[in-house]
């Protein structure tokens, strides 16, 4: 009976089986996922939000973002996730949190930390009826985690925010990405989330879009190394069973199946970017062929049932071989468009972490290889960057 | 760190701070909300997550719907429990 809704990894589906509760292709959507900002003041190479970043100026209002709440509780969504970017640089957030209140969704905020987020901020977001925090960490050791994030100070900053989370009464889980270059630490990362008192932790592998495609040579681990993490984490959820949640989100770069993206494409989700454009997935402006449709012209509802970029993959019609005649297609619903997309040219085609794609092993054997090669430098996440080399 | 709940008829149950069981109106269904996680529970569930408010003891709960459904009390004792635990340790459930 129970769904995984992961805005953040949203490929990690941990609770199928037998109690899974079927959702029809136009039953209105779980969950809203605001983007309230791309600003933020960490720049870690792995982040998913696209190359173009949006700028402060053309971000939606608060009023704009209320109504849009106002508009999901309508449509019988049950959450909220705020993210970005870093939420936290919003000074509206408060009241944001104070409006999904209203509004009767169940509020998350997902954040990265920063000198912004202070003990009175959790304080007051509390008493104003946040109900979670996912907090994100870079590695445990503070050098290594403040070079991955290219913001000196950040990871001391982390840590005073889970503290202040807990303090607050607030359930938290502790977001771990990992990567070749911390993934050797996952065990002091697990006892990080245990000390601080998580509630929760996910140990996410980093997943390849946007910025973390263009830096996949500097994050990707060997399938050697992703077999040692999973006994890692396997180990942990039974000595830690019933005490703290752990949910790992693996690379499908070496998976045999795809990943159930998103739940399925616009079966679940409702992304709204800084900008209002409502978008499937967070990674969805990487497909050139689809049309966004904005908050600001047209409600959720009708965005929901007629915008083309939701209608484009919806179900199952618009799937080629070999996912038309495949068994699993009502259940990974083809995996990922945009990494179709991104990493074939074509976002119909078989996700090519499926080994049923033509792409599968010429990729996936590609990024094997980066995986043995010395990590290159990373690309910091700013906005404005140039890049020489189109991955 | 704190220990596993465990949950035997003395168990007095009640749902974490962080999770709200609440009727969606729109959808005319009750859902379980936590950290980026919904449930769906059945009638029979409903039933017995109305009663995790930290007053209602498991045995408690057995009694009442071993009377309600007519059914033995052995049988449905160890389907709430059963079901109790099952939350617990998805972090749905403290004691």
């Amino acid at each position: 009976m129970s769904e995984s809704i992961k805005p953040s990894t949203p490929q990690t589906d941990t609770e199928t089986g037998d109690d899974e509760t079927p959702v029809v292709a136009m039953d209105a959507p779980l969950a809203l996922l605001a983007e309230l900002t791309h600003r933020c003041p960490f720049q870690c190479p792995y982040c998913s939000n696209p190359l173009e970043l949006e700028a402060a100026s053309k971000e939606l209002d608060t009023a704009a973002w209320c109504r849009v709440m106002d508009e999901a509780a309508e449509m019988g969504m049950h959450q909220v996730h705020f993210s970005g970017g870093e939420p936290t640089l919003r000074k509206d957030l408060e009241e944001l949190v104070g409006h999904a209140t209203k509004t009767g969704l169940y509020s998350n905020l997902i954040t990265a930390g920063g000198t912004l987020l202070d003990e009175a901020r959790i304080q007051n977001m509390a008493k104003l009826g946040l109900e979670h925090v996912q907090l994100s960490f870079d590695d445990i050791d503070e050098k290594n985690a403040d070079h991955i994030s290219g913001y000196k100070g950040g990871h001391k900053t982390k840590l005073n925010i889970a503290k202040w989370v807990r303090d607050a009464g607030l359930p938290l889980t502790i977001n771990a990405v990992c990567h070749r270059q911390n993934i050797h630490h996952l065990e002091d990362f697990i006892q990080l989330a245990v000390d601080c008192g998580a509630d929760r932790l996910e140990v996410a592998q980093v997943q390849y879009y946007g910025w973390a495609l263009k830096n996949r040579a500097a994050f990707i681990t060997t399938p050697q190394q992703l077999d040692e993490a999973t006994a890692t984490v396997e180990a942990a959820r039974e000595r830690l069973k019933g005490t703290l949640v752990i949910d790992y989100v693996i690379p499908d770069y070496y998976a045999k199946r795809p990943k159930v993206c998103m739940g399925g494409w616009a079966r679940r989700f409702m992304n709204i970017n800084p900008i209002g454009l409502a978008l499937p997935c967070h990674a969805a402006e990487v497909i050139p062929e689809l049309e966004f449709d904005s908050v600001k012209d047209h409600s959720l509802a009708w965005i929901w049932e007629n915008s083309q970029s939701f209608n484009k993959f919806r179900g199952t019609d618009w799937m080629p071989e070999p996912c038309q005649s495949c068994d699993r297609k009502e259940l990974d619903w083809g995996g990922c468009r945009c990494q179709a997309f991104a990493l074939t040219g074509e976002a119909a085609n078989t996700d090519p972490a499926c080994d049923l794609s033509l792409f599968h092993e010429k990729i996936f054997g590609m990024a094997a290889a980066e995986a043995l090669k010395p990590p290159p430098e990373f690309i910091y996440r700013r906005m404005g960057a140039k890049f020489n080399t189109p991955h | 760190m704190t220990d596993r709940v465990l949950i035997d008829e003395g168990s007095v149950p009640k749902l974490p701070n962080h999770v709200k069981l609440r009727f969606n109106e729109q959808r005319k269904q009750w859902v379980v909300l936590a950290p980026e996680r919904l449930l769906v529970p059945d009638e029979t569930s409903v039933e017995i997550l109305q009663n995790c408010d930290g007053e209602v003891s498991v045995s408690g709960m057995i009694d009442v719907l071993a009377e309600k459904y007519n059914a033995p009390r052995d049988i449905i004792g160890k389907d709430v429990i059963e079901l109790l635990q099952g939350l617990a340790d998805k972090g749905f459930i403290v004691t």
